[in-house]
C-alpha cells in the first residue's frame, strides 16, 4: 500500500520535470554537444555548400584561436571591461540601492522605477543616443566637459578611449537590475540588528561595515556571479556603438567569435572561441564561490 | 484561363484575407461565434469555389520572389510592374532588403532552404554563393538567350560574376572608383587636369597642396577603407593572391611597388594618417580645402552636389585614376550589383525572363532615371543622357580600366587583414617589408582550406573549391 502511493509520487514527480528536462535537453544539451562536437572541426563556408569537405581536426581550432593575437587582445579588452566595469557596477548598484532604501528618502518607489527605467530600455536605442552624447564635436558630454575648461575627448574615436565609453554607457544602464537585488537584501537585514549594534554605540559606518555589508554577503555572490557572468558576454554595445574598432579598442571575445562564425563563416573556430569563454568564466565563477566561502570561514 | 480572370482570382483572395483579418476581432463571446459560425456555414460554398478558383489561377501563374537592396528595391518595383504587364502570366512580389541586413539575411535564408526566386547580390559577394552552391550557373540560360550576352557588358565587370569559367550572374548596374579633385585649387597650383602617371600625380600633390596653405593635405586616403589600397595594388600589376588564389602575394615585387608609392604620399605628409571618423565630415574639409583629392564612386557625385555650398560649383570634378605608368595602367575596382537565380529555385525560366527584361537598355537607362545608377549595359552609355554627362564619361573611361578582385569567398577577411596591416604601417608601428610578410602569413593561413580544396580536386577526391562543375 505504502509502497504503491511512494511510487506513484515519484512516477508523478518524473511526470512534472520530464517536460522541462525534455526541453533543457532539446534546446541546451543538444545544441552545446553539437557545438563542443564542431569546435573539433573546420566546418566553414565550403562546408555548407558539401557537407564532405568538413575535416576533423582535433584541437587545431583551439590552438590557432590561443595563437592568434587578436584573441589575446579581445581577451584582454574583455577582462578589462570585466574587472573594471563589473566593481564599478556592483558599486553604483549598491549606492544606489542604500540611497533608495534610506528611511531619509522620499518617493521611494519612484526613485527605485527611475533608476530601473535604463533596464528595460532597448539597447540598440540607448547606444544610438549615447553615441549621440559621446559626439566628438557636438555631443553633450564634450560640451559639459568645455564648460569646466576640459579639451574635447574623442570618446569612441580614440582607442584609449572607446572602453571606458563603453563601460560608463553600460553601468549606467545595468546598474538598476543590481539595485532592486541589494534593495531586497537590504530588506532582509534585520532591524534588530542594527538596533543592537547601535546601543553598542556603532556609528552610521561602523554599522554598514559590520551589520549590512557582512549580512549581504550571499547578495553580493550572486550579484558579482551574475554581472561577472553578464559582462564576459559583452557583445551588443560594442557591435552597436564602435563595430569593434577603434584599432579593435572594444573587440570582445564573444564579437571575435561572432565574426568568426556568422561573418566568416568559420563555425569550427567560431565553436572554439566559444568553449575557451566558457572555460574561463567557469573559473571565474569558481574563483568567486572559493573567496566567498574563504571570507566566511 | 487567362490573364484576367487569374488577376480576377487573385484579388479574391485578397479579399478574402482582409476578411478574415476584419473577422479576428469579433470572436469573442458565445453568442458572436454562433453568429460567426452560422454565418461560416452560409459562406462555405462560396469559399470552396474561390479556394478552387485560386488554385487554378496559382498553375496559370508564376509567382517569383525578387529580393533587392535598399533604393534600388523601392525603384525596381516600379520596373517589375512593367514587367508583369508584358508577362501576364508572372507575378513578382519584390522583398526590399536594407543593405546592412542583406547578406546576413541571404545566408540564414540559404541554410533555411527559403532563397528567393531571383535576387539583387553585390558582384562581391557572389563568389561566397557559389561556394555555397546557393546560386544557378547560367551557362546553359545564357547559350539559349538573345537578351543578355557577354559582348553587351565592361568586361572587368562581367569578370567579377565568373568564377573558375563559369558566369553566375548577370550585372545589373555597376560602380568604379575614381579621382574626386578640387579643379580650381589643382588650377591655381597650374595643372588644368589629373596626370596620368604616379610620378606626375606626386608631384602634384605636392604643388596643389602648397598653393593650399599651412596645415593642408593634397589627398584624403582613410585608412579604415580597405578599397584604397587594393586599387594601388592592382594597378601596380600585383596578382593579390598566387598559386590559383592560395596564396597571398602581398609581399611579391607588385603589391610592394604599390606599398612603397602610397608609403609616400603619407611619408611626404600628402595625406593625413588618420582614420574616416577622425575626419568629421570630408564633405566640409574638402570644401575647406584641408584635402584636394579624394577617391570614391559614384554614389559621391550626388552626395558632393549636395553637401557642397553651391559656391562650390564647377570648382571640383571627377578624373579617371593615375596609374604607375600612365592612364592605360590606372586601373579601379570593378563594383556593383548582378542578378543571380537561386538553385533552390522552382521557377528558373520565369526568373530568367525578369533578369532579360531588367537586362534590357532601355529599363535599364529608367532604372538609371529612377535611382541615378550606373546602367550595366554598354549601349545603355550610348544614350545622350549619358553621352552629355560629363560625370557619366569619366565613369565610362574608369569602367574599361576596372578589374575584378581575387574571386574568393575569403577576399573580404583577406581585405580587412590588409587594412589593419596598412594602418600599422601608415602609423609607423611596423615596417612596410616584414607588415607585408605577416600579411601573407596570415592570408595564407586563411586559405589553407582553399589548398587542400585544391589538392584535392587535383587527385580526384572530394573537393574542388565548389565552383567547377
Amino acid at each position: 500500500m505504502r509502497g504503491s502511493v511512494e511510487r506513484r509520487q515519484h512516477r508523478a514527480g518524473w511526470a512534472f520535470v520530464t517536460p522541462a528536462l525534455v526541453l533543457i535537453g532539446v534546446f541546451f544539451f543538444v545544441p552545446v554537444l553539437a557545438g563542443l562536437f564542431l569546435s573539433f572541426t573546420d566546418f566553414d563556408i565550403y562546408a555548407i555548400g558539401r557537407p564532405e569537405t568538413v575535416r576533423f581536426v582535433g584541437l587545431a581550432n583551439y590552438a590557432r584561436a590561443l595563437s592568434n593575437s587578436l584573441f589575446w587582445q579581445a581577451l584582454g579588452n574583455t577582462l578589462f571591461f570585466v574587472l573594471v566595469g563589473g566593481p564599478l557596477s556592483v558599486v553604483t548598484s549598491l549606492v544606489a540601492a542604500l540611497l533608495v532604501s534610506s528611511k531619509l528618502t522620499r518617493f521611494q518607489g519612484l526613485f527605485r522605477s527611475i533608476f530601473f527605467m535604463p533596464v528595460v530600455t532597448t539597447l540598440v536605442a540607448v547606444a544610438i543616443v549615447w553615441r549621440y552624447l559621446y559626439q566628438p564635436q557636438y555631443g553633450l558630454l564634450n560640451w559639459l566637459l568645455g564648460a569646466v575648461g576640459i579639451g574635447p575627448v574623442d570618446w569612441l574615436g580614440d582607442a584609449r578611449w572607446a572602453m571606458p565609453a563603453i563601460i560608463l554607457m553600460t553601468v549606467w544602464k545595468n546598474f538598476g537590475y543590481n539595485m532592486l537585488i541589494f534593495v531586497a537584501g537590504l530588506q532582509s537585514i534585520p532591524e534588530e540588528l542594527n538596533e543592537a549594534a547601535e546601543l553598542d554605540g556603532a556609528g552610521g559606518w561602523a554599522r554598514f561595515v559590520h551589520v549590512t555589508l557582512p549580512s549581504l554577503g550571499p547578495t553580493f555572490l550572486f550579484v558579482g556571479v551574475m554581472t561577472m557572468l553578464g559582462n564576459f558576454q559583452l557583445f551588443a554595445e560594442p557591435y552597436v556603438m564602435t563595430q569593434g574598432g577603434p584599432l579593435k579598442a572594444t573587440t570582445t571575445v564573444v564579437m571575435l567569435m561572432y565574426d568568426e562564425g556568422f561573418r566568416w563563416w568559420r563555425m569550427g573556430m567560431g565553436a572554439a572561441i566559444a568553449f575557451v569563454l566558457f572555460v574561463i568564466m567557469l573559473l571565474g565563477t569558481m574563483l568567486q564561490l572559493r573567496l566567498q566561502r574563504e571570507r566566511r570561514t | 484561363m487567362d490573364g484576367g480572370a487569374a488577376t480576377s482570382a487573385e484579388e479574391r483572395t485578397r479579399a478574402r484575407r482582409t476578411k478574415r483579418v476584419s473577422a479576428r476581432p469579433g470572436g469573442h463571446g458565445p453568442r458572436r461565434a454562433a453568429h460567426a459560425s452560422l454565418r461560416l456555414v452560409f459562406l462555405l460554398p462560396f469559399f470552396l469555389t474561390l479556394a478552387g478558383c485560386a488554385g487554378a489561377g496559382r498553375e496559370a501563374r508564376t509567382t517569383l520572389r525578387f529580393w533587392a537592396m535598399g533604393r534600388e528595391g523601392e525603384v525596381v518595383q516600379e520596373l517589375v510592374r512593367d514587367f508583369e504587364r508584358e508577362n501576364p502570366d508572372v507575378r513578382v512580389v519584390v522583398q526590399q532588403i536594407p543593405w546592412g541586413a542583406a547578406h546576413e539575411k541571404l545566408l540564414t535564408a540559404h541554410v533555411g532552404g527559403s532563397t528567393p526566386d531571383v535576387a539583387q547580390l553585390g558582384n562581391t559577394w557572389i563568389p561566397e554563393f557559389v561556394a555555397l552552391r546557393a546560386v544557378e550557373p547560367l551557362g546553359p540560360w545564357l547559350a539559349g538567350s538573345r537578351a543578355v550576352a557577354e559582348s553587351c557588358y565592361f568586361a572587368g565587370i562581367w569578370d567579377t560574376n565568373v568564377v573558375d569559367g563559369v558566369p553566375y550572374g548577370v550585372p545589373w548596374y555597376v560602380d568604379t572608383r575614381v579621382l574626386f579633385y578640387r579643379r580650381d585649387l589643382m588650377a591655381r597650383a597650374g595643372w588644368d587636369s589629373v596626370p596620368g602617371d604616379w610620378d606626375a600625380w606626386l608631384r602634384s600633390m605636392e604643388d596643389v597642396r602648397r598653393v593650399a596653405g599651412k596645415d593642408r593635405f593634397a589627398i584624403f586616403l582613410p585608412t579604415n577603407e580597405y578599397t584604397p589600397w587594393i586599387i594601388f595594388g592592382l594597378q601596380a600589376g600585383s596578382p593579390l593572391l598566387r598559386d590559383r588564389d592560395s596564396r597571398g602575394d602581398f609581399s611579391g615585387p607588385g603589391y610592394r611597388r604599390a606599398a612603397r608609392f602610397y608609403m609616400e604620399v603619407f611619408r611626404r605628409g600628402l595625406a593625413p594618417n588618420v582614420a574616416g571618423a577622425n575626419i568629421a565630415n570630408r564633405y566640409q574639409e574638402f570644401e575647406r580645402g584641408t584635402f584636394s583629392m579624394y577617391i570614391s564612386g559614384p554614389w559621391d557625385v550626388g552626395e558632393f552636389g549636395r553637401r557642397l555650398s553651391p559656391a562650390m560649383e564647377g570648382a571640383w570634378g571627377i578624373a579617371p585614376l593615375p596609374g604607375p605608368d600612365g592612364p592605360a595602367t590606372g586601373l579601379s575596382t570593378a563594383g556593383g550589383s548582378s542578378l543571380v537565380l537561386f538553385r533552390a529555385s522552382r521557377h528558373k525560366a520565369g526568373a530568367w525572363r525578369l533578369v532579360e527584361y531588367l537586362s534590357r537598355p532601355d529599363v535599364q537607362l529608367r532604372f538609371r532615371s529612377l535611382c541615378g545608377n550606373l546602367p550595366a549595359r554598354v549601349e545603355a552609355w550610348r544614350d545622350t543622357t549619358m553621352t552629355r554627362d560629363p560625370f557619366a564619361r569619366v565613369f565610362e573611361t574608369q569602367l574599361r580600366r576596372a578589374v575584378p578582385t581575387p574571386k574568393v569567398p575569403e577576399w573580404e577577411n583577406i581585405s580587412l587583414r590588409l587594412q589593419d596591416k596598412v594602418e600599422a604601417m601608415v602609423l609607423g608601428h611596423v615596417l612596410p617589408d616584414s607588415a607585408l610578410a605577416a600579411l601573407d602569413r596570415e592570408v595564407d593561413r586563411i586559405l589553407e582550406k582553399r589548398r587542400w580544396l585544391l589538392a584535392h580536386e587535383r587527385r580526384g577526391g572530394p573537393g574542388g573549391t565548389g565552383t567547377a562543375p
